[in-house]
């Protein structure tokens, strides 16, 4: 059951529905009556967001994969690569690719989710395997627009030894899942999850993650931010499995929402299923709105109202831009999350 | 000439009214104290002036020069040049104290229709006034009052008044928690910011603060209201003899 395999074969009862426990806040199928036809070209935005950061560009447009592009991709040494998933011409489209970072490189993956179209329905489902003593920093920004209905499946693998780290940023869709799955061998293996959604009017946003620790002395660190106005509904959804065996294991998650509204909407579900007896794990998940005593304490030094609420949102989301490691990327996000944040409602 | 004018304040918190009636004129070029026993409505005053949200004024009248203020957004007060200095000044996570205080300083230059301070002039005159204050600048880059001590958030507090440089000062029992020496260097700062037209409403509890910050009068609160006004005198009969008979004569 999936999007993509609705896309596929038309068969709208493929669509998840919120019979499906994972996909209960998320329900596709009740939604999608039918899938859209595919319109006109809008044509393709000459730059995405990281392109000042260079680095090979791919470009997916409305699902078609790049020219000469195999089904997994092996990316070596420092590479830096960004991943283009345009929909141009609304309608249905699904895209996957694999990606190889191969033993000892150190890759940094920038992808965007850009949708010049009014409408669309996509999947892209990504495979990702990290050999050892290999890196991979991947930093997704998602602008889709307010009609769309969007899901993105990453699948992680990780050989031992190697780190994997992620922040995602989205401003939501009409539902919108952005999911992350991650096979983490211990072995000294780390990952770290972030992400941030930022949303407006009725836009709908899904983070899910699954981190399962299957050996020995792994490392998993999660931080997701969330500041929800007007009819917006955030959803985190956060599972840390730790297998029998897979002892000193150090999991660590959080999740923290700002309800900017008396009709926002935030649900999370933060998981921790732990097996086994030697471990280190922790999850720490709030939910409220942005205080009142600080909004004061700055329009009594002159900072107006909404220039107020925008600098203590925009902080409170810079905890996950911090975390970026790759300063170009860094610098990217802080500039998108202060313009999400900053416009006047 | 007369900067602050307050005249018959009435204000509540929720439906319990705490100012009664409170009338007290501040001329620029002065300090005057208020001091008065716990629960007389002392920072509530400075809530009301600075227009916290929950303080409801519901009768009476306040004026800085000649102009009404309890009409306006806090941000707009803060803009004509009233400042507070917090008794709990409060933690910014994620923003440190010098964008803080630039991003105030341009849009109080901005409310009143002035250019932006240029950012080698901001740096300079931060860099100056941390010195004078002893503020290690290092603290200016971190997160406004995150993690800082008591004593610390009170230099803060200064720190950004004289930034702001603003016309009216509030402070709301700014020696709590200051030993001698954090007290004798938050008296400095605050000493050097006094001027022939600039004013001061110092709020405490004791007479300790105005040994260092020396007002020209000292005025008595109790249960909303201003029960007696004199000279600095009066500060030291009032740490002799107590609060008792004002709150009696009052009650």
């Amino acid at each position: 059951m999936s999007l993509a395999k609705a896309i596929e074969t038309g068969d709208l009862t493929q669509l998840p529905s919120r019979r499906d426990e994972d996909w209960r806040w998320t329900d596709l199928r009740g939604l999608l009556r039918e899938l859209p036809k595919r319109g006109a070209s809008t044509g393709v935005p000459t730059e995405g967001p990281f392109a000042a950061l260079g680095g090979d560009v791919w470009l997916y447009v409305d699902g078609r994969k790049p020219a000469n592009d195999a089904a997994v991709a092996a990316l070596a040494s420092e590479d830096v690569i960004q991943l283009r998933f345009v929909a141009t011409a609304g309608g249905a489209a699904n895209a996957s690719q694999g990606l190889l970072v191969e033993p000892g490189a150190n890759v940094v993956l920038l992808e965007s989710y850009e949708a010049p179209a009014d409408q669309a329905v996509t999947s892209v489902e990504l495979k990702i395997y990290v050999a050892e003593g290999a890196s991979l920093e991947r930093i997704v920004i998602v602008d889709d627009r307010a009609e769309s209905v969007t899901v993105s499946q990453a699948d992680v693998t990780l050989a031992p030894g190697a780190s994997y780290a992620q922040t995602i940023l989205t401003t939501g869709a009409r539902r919108q899942r952005i999911e992350t799955r991650v096979a983490h061998p211990g072995e000294g293996a780390t990952v770290r999850l972030d992400g941030a959604y930022l949303l407006r009017e009725q836009r709908h946003a899904d983070l899910t993650t699954t981190v399962t620790h299957s050996g020995l002395d792994g490392q998993t660190s999660e931080l997701t931010k969330g500041v929800v106005h007007d009819q917006a509904r955030g959803v985190f959804q956060g599972r840390i499995v730790v297998e029998k065996g897979a002892d000193q294991t150090d999991a660590r998650m959080g999740h923290h929402a700002l309800i900017l509204s008396d009709k926002a909407e935030v649900d999370a579900k933060p998981e921790l299923l732990i097996f086994a007896d030697d471990v280190q794990c922790a999850h720490g998940n709030t939910v409220g709105a942005l205080d009142e005593n600080a909004l004061f304490y700055a329009r009594q030094r002159g900072i107006p109202l909404e220039e107020a609420r925008a600098l203590l949102t925009t902080a409170f989301v810079g905890e996950v831009v911090d975390r970026i490691q790759h300063e170009g990327a860094r610098e990217v996000a802080a500039a998108w999350v202060a313009k999400q944040l900053g416009q006047a409602q | 000439m007369t900067m602050l004018s307050i005249n018959n304040l009435h204000a509540s918190v929720g439906d319990k009214p705490i100012l009664k009636g409170l009338t007290l004129d501040v001329p620029a070029g002065e300090v005057h104290a208020i001091m008065g026993p716990n629960g007389a409505g002392k920072s509530t005053l400075s809530y009301v002036l600075t227009g916290r949200d929950g303080y409801e004024v519901t009768d009476g009248s306040a004026t800085l020069d000649g102009v009404d203020l309890l009409g306006q957004a806090p941000e707009a007060r803060a803009a004509r040049g009233l400042y507070l200095s917090f008794q709990y000044p409060l933690e910014i996570p994620g923003v440190p104290a010098l964008t803080f205080i630039r991003t105030a300083v341009n849009a109080q230059r901005k409310a009143r229709g002035e250019a932006e301070i240029s950012a080698p002039e901001f740096l300079k005159k931060a860099r100056a006034t941390a010195a004078a204050l002893k503020i290690d600048f290092d603290m200016l880059k971190r997160a406004l009052n995150v993690g800082f001590s008591g004593g610390e958030k009170k230099r803060m507090e200064i720190f950004q008044m004289a930034m702001l440089e603003p016309r009216f000062l509030i402070l709301d029992e700014t020696d709590s928690g200051l030993d001698i020496d954090a007290l004798r260097i938050v008296s400095e700062g605050v000493n050097a910011m006094r001027s022939p037209d600039r004013a001061m409403l110092v709020i405490t509890h004791y007479q300790r603060l105005l040994d260092y910050i020396k007002p020209d009068r000292v005025h008595v609160m109790s249960a909303g209201r201003i029960v007696a006004s004199g000279g600095p005198e009066l500060a030291h009969e009032l740490e002799k003899d107590g609060y008792d008979k004002y709150v009696r004569a009052a009650a």
